[in-house]
């Protein structure tokens, strides 16, 4: 079985150049600030340092007061998991975060998607428009104060 | 080797059963019986304008006819399309209701069975599949989500009701009908087609 990794051993098994990217130490998972000019090194670093080559989703949740994009990470080498969460600022009308399509190629249709039903915009994706529903669609139907 | 006594049950009759008995006596009577010739209808002299002549209403005829042939266009969209299915394979057997077969093309369709939540993303396919089919077409809403959305009423992806889209003759509730619903509800959309009349309104045209 996959051994979750908790909030302390995830900030240990960083890279410490990083620390200061790192906005809370939670139980089960680190919250990242919203760092678009260090998140990607960061990210490579992940990949290719620390061996976590597996993208298992990308999701997001809607807090009303923020949005907040979750990211679950397996490295097949290590047998181990972890969670990384962004919170993407204040903005209800053009929140955003950086895209890591072009670390993790398998995040290009899961952060489509993100932005089709949540309406978060990603930075640098290579193909940024809706995956499921049509196009000029009004609202993004999963955020909480979407009303059909 | 030698034979033993023990090995074989004399008389042979106490191993008759009963049935093989029963089988020889009906074999019996009917060579008993049966020894004329069966005679059969000889229609070589036959009348011809006994043949020719019947009377009957056009509106039956042309009723009868259509309601005798009508076939589904081959079209699933999603769970329910199995019970469809199966009422067109050989338990249920919708041929039985001269639903023979499922046209691969909408051309050649007669009836549009909307079976399955339809999304307004499939909308227009739909609509545009009900336009290819030459007068006169019928639709047959199976299934509550085609009919009204069912679980997915209010959401933003899914029409509320297939009658916003096309004109649907017959409702078959369920999530899903079983096959027989379909086969009831094809029974009543017969028993709508036999009411057109060359008077009235165009048969299966709603538009």
């Amino acid at each position: 079985m996959t051994k979750e990794l908790t909030g302390n051993e995830i900030k240990s098994t960083l890279n410490e150049n990083y620390y200061s990217l790192i906005d809370s130490v939670e139980v089960d998972h680190i919250v990242l600030k919203n760092e678009k000019e260090k998140l990607l090194s960061f990210f490579e670093n992940l990949k290719n340092e620390k061996k976590f080559n597996l993208l298992s989703s990308v999701t997001s949740v809607d807090f009303l007061s923020k949005f907040v994009v979750v990211y679950h990470f397996t490295s097949i080498e290590k047998n181990e998991s972890l969670v990384i969460k962004i919170p993407c600022g204040e903005s209800r009308t053009e929140p955003s975060v950086l895209s890591i399509t072009s670390v993790w190629r398998g995040a290009e249709l899961q952060e489509r998607e993100i932005y089709d039903l949540m309406g978060i915009y990603f930075d640098n994706h290579p193909n940024m428009k809706r995956l499921l529903l049509w196009e000029n669609f009004d609202g993004h139907p999963l955020r909480k104060d979407f009303v059909n | 080797m030698e034979l033993n006594e023990k090995d074989f049950n004399y008389p042979l009759y106490s191993q008759t059963s009963e049935i093989d008995i029963e089988e020889g006596d009906v074999i019996n009577k009917m060579k008993r019986e049966n020894v004329d010739e069966i005679p059969v209808d000889d229609l070589s002299s036959n009348d011809e304008l006994k043949k020719s002549a019947f009377v009957t209403s056009v509106d039956f005829l042309l009723n009868w006819a259509r309601k005798s042939s009508i076939f589904p266009a081959q079209f699933g969209l999603a769970c329910c399309a199995f019970e469809m299915i199966a009422s067109a394979a050989s338990r249920f057997d919708l041929a039985r209701f001269g639903a023979e077969r499922f046209s691969a093309s909408p051309r050649q369709a007669d009836l549009m069975i909307v079976a399955g939540t339809v999304t307004w993303k499939m909308a227009p396919a739909i609509r545009t599949m009900y336009d290819q089919m030459s007068d006169p077409k019928w639709v047959i809403s199976m299934c509550v989500c085609a009919t009204s959305g069912g679980p997915y009423y209010d959401s933003y992806s899914v029409v509320p009701g297939v009658n916003k889209i096309v004109p649907v003759d017959v409702y078959v509730p369920g999530c899903p009908p079983r096959p027989d619903a379909l086969l009831y509800g094809l029974m009543q959309l017969h028993e709508k087609i036999r009411r057109y009349s060359l008077k009235g309104k165009s048969a299966g045209n709603n538009d």
